[in-house]
């Protein structure tokens, strides 16, 4: 019986992790992000960066429509230079007075202006795709931003012998299925950063990459200052309880 | 259990009007518990904790939500963005459904180790198996009130299960959608249920305790209470160890909630729903995967239906298929080891639920589902078959013989 017991244990085990070592899929490589680990917080001066190429690059094709213009003030930017880039883009509101629609430029209060009025517009001007919007990529993608940051830097000229790419479509390592209908977005110089950073390929990939985490996860800050807070409080009040334990059941030892 | 005396004089007129005070030292205070039992007996409370946790954070979410499909999916991140401190309430919602399933998953199998479902506790153990079934159904149903793809797709799945049954099924599947697919009426009845079943979940905990409190707890050496010399009182012994309970299980739920919320969900939903796009691979949250395993490894839809609900049914029966007198797995050499082997084939079930239903995995399933099933009639066969370790006098005998040998022993800690 126990015998039997065991190699039927065996026999499951042995099944489950086999396949499980031969996974396949390219392994992403884990980059060193400031937000990681407990006391991990956004770097404000890379935020700015990152915002910076999302608006010169990103944005032409892909929206972020559940952040708004108010949101920046997090990045550092203050009201004026909020009110500022907000009123770089035209929204329509209305109707006024005389039942008409109107333009205007955007305000604080509005969330960030999509490139393409619909999807079917973005479609046809993406030559059929779509491009997602950014708004919680890294939180609604498997790998989330080392996976960003490996299809922003992933792309290859040339794909690997064997495989055939159709005509507008790219190679990339780390998109799922390798065919991806975005060309590659960026590359060295394409911005110019006002604090002097170096702009190779890689830098601006993180830099943007780090935008659209906090897109994603804007209460990143304050939740781990606030874990950490709470943590120890919590600590202290067990080892108390544990204490008072060991006391209160010091007679039935 | 009225007629208590309090020095108190309001106290003492409310107690006789109305005996509010009489139950709490009844049950609260005085109840008298096994001196022996362990930390595996904290989970019962640390579930009811969850529950409070679960209600509370559910109200002020409640409070911010509007279950409709154009806009569910943006009213959530507004919650997350836009409420002050939404993030958190919402952060300790999800998560909190993940560490009420860990802590009700332990009591479940603590009451399988030490057989708290036997004799005289039948009921005690069918109406948790009931508060379970609900949990199932109210997490699924709070699964989908996010609305992105995962809550869509798994709604749909879920749903098109009853579709098996024949002659009814159709019927049932279009009144639980409300229509003919999944869509804005369903999220309506499901909010609708969400809010719903908790409460009704809140009535059997509360008939749960009265049970347990008229057959009295069992312990880690399954024999019944001799005397006053095998208990002691709740207060404060099991208060104070309740408490550091909680404060372990905070540290843990907290760490998760403020670290890494996204540990238990799936990328997924963060995606709003689209009928048109099905994801690659639709699955469960993990709570379900052992039970979506079973579902996946019968080759026929309604056989797979019948085995996934039969998984769950055929433990209301546990107590009468069980045909062992002794409870305690510590007694039973052969049932200690065949519980654990039960509780390995449970976590593979799991992990063949979580893949793709490919290759290996398939197998896998097929073998740990029949072994799954072969556990119950094994019980009823170890029961004539086993020969049991002797049993202890009383709780306090093996206590008494520890005593005598100096400090060494620390029954309360160790079963």
């Amino acid at each position: 019986m126990r015998k039997f017991l065991t190699s039927t244990f065996a026999a499951v085990v042995l099944a489950v992790a086999v396949p499980a070592l031969a996974d396949e899929g390219p392994a992403l490589e884990h980059q060193s992000w400031s937000w990681h680990g407990p006391f991990g917080q956004y770097d404000k001066a890379q935020l700015r960066r990152g915002f910076q190429v999302y608006r010169e690059i990103c944005s032409n094709c892909h929206a972020m429509k559940l952040l708004a213009y108010r949101n920046l003030a997090a990045l550092g930017f203050s009201e004026d230079e909020t009110k500022a880039i907000a009123a770089e883009k035209q929204v329509q509101d209305g109707p006024n007075d005389q039942g008409d629609m109107y333009s205007r430029p955007a305000r604080p209060s509005d969330r960030f202006v999509s490139p393409f009025p619909n999807d079917q517009a973005a479609r046809v001007g993406n030559n059929g795709a779509l491009p997602p919007d950014l708004s919680l990529i890294t939180k609604a993608r498997a790998g989330g931003p080392d996976y960003i940051y490996g299809v922003l830097t992933g792309f290859k000229d040339t794909p690997p012998e064997g495989v055939t790419i159709p005509d507008g479509m790219y190679y990339n390592t780390a998109f799922p299925g390798h065919q991806i209908a975005m060309p590659p977005p960026i590359s060295d110089e394409q911005v110019t950063y006002a604090d002097g950073t170096k702009a190779t390929k890689e830098q601006i990939a993180k830099d943007a990459v780090a935008f659209l985490n906090w897109g994603a996860e804007p209460e990143l800050d304050q939740r781990h200052s606030l874990g950490i807070k709470t943590l120890l409080f919590v600590f202290v009040m067990t080892v108390l309880f544990y204490a008072l334990k060991r006391r209160i059941w010091a007679d039935q030892h | 259990m009225s007629g208590q005396k309090f020095d108190n004089k309001i106290i003492q007129w409310v107690d006789d009007r109305l005996p509010i005070f009489s139950v709490l030292k009844h049950s609260a205070v005085e109840y008298p518990t096994p001196k022996n039992l362990n930390y595996w007996w904290n989970f019962g409370s640390l579930a009811g904790f969850m529950l409070v946790v679960m209600l509370l954070t559910g109200i002020f979410l409640a409070m911010n939500y509007a279950a409709n499909t154009a806009i569910a999916f943006g009213v959530v991140e507004h919650i997350m963005r836009d409420v002050n401190y939404g993030w958190l309430l919402r952060y300790l919602h999800m998560n909190g459904a993940s560490f009420f399933f860990i802590c009700v998953y332990i009591h479940i199998f603590r009451g399988l180790y030490y057989g708290s479902y036997k004799a005289p506790r039948e009921l005690l153990w069918g109406l948790g198996l009931v508060i379970y079934l609900l949990m199932m159904g109210t997490a699924f149903m709070g699964y989908v009130l996010p609305w992105g793809q995962m809550s869509f797709w798994g709604a749909t799945v879920i749903t098109n299960l009853f579709s098996a049954f024949p002659v009814v099924g159709d019927y049932i599947v279009t009144l639980l959608w409300g229509g003919f697919s999944v869509d804005n009426p369903t999220l309506n009845r499901f909010y609708a249920l969400h809010f719903l079943l908790p409460i009704v979940i809140c009535a059997l905990v509360f008939l749960h305790l009265v049970a347990l409190h008229t057959t009295k707890s069992n312990n880690p050496l399954g024999i019944d209470v001799k005397g006053p010399q095998d208990t002691i009182p709740f207060h404060p012994y099991y208060t104070i160890k309740d408490l550091f309970g909680i404060g372990v299980l905070l540290l843990i739920y907290l760490s998760v909630v403020f670290f890494d919320p996204n540990l238990f969900g799936d990328p997924d939903n963060y995606v709003p729903a689209n009928p048109m796009v099905t994801p690659p691979h639709i699955k469960p949250e993990w709570y379900f995967l052992p039970f979506y395993a079973i579902l996946r490894a019968i080759p026929d839809k309604l056989g797979g239906v019948v085995a996934m609900f039969g998984a769950i049914i055929i433990l209301f029966f546990l107590p009468w298929i069980d045909s062992s007198k002794v409870r305690s797995a510590k007694f039973r050499p052969i049932f200690k080891q065949v519980f654990w082997i039960f509780l390995v084939v449970c976590l593979v079930l799991g992990y063949c639920g979580s893949q793709p239903p490919e290759g290996q995995i398939v197998l896998v399933g097929r073998v740990a589902t029949a072994a799954y099933f072969l556990f119950f009639p094994l019980l009823w066969v170890l029961g004539k078959l086993e020969k049991p370790k002797p049993l202890p006098q009383s709780i306090a005998a093996p206590v008494l013989k520890g005593a005598s040998a100096g400090h060494a022993a620390q029954p309360m800690e160790k079963a």
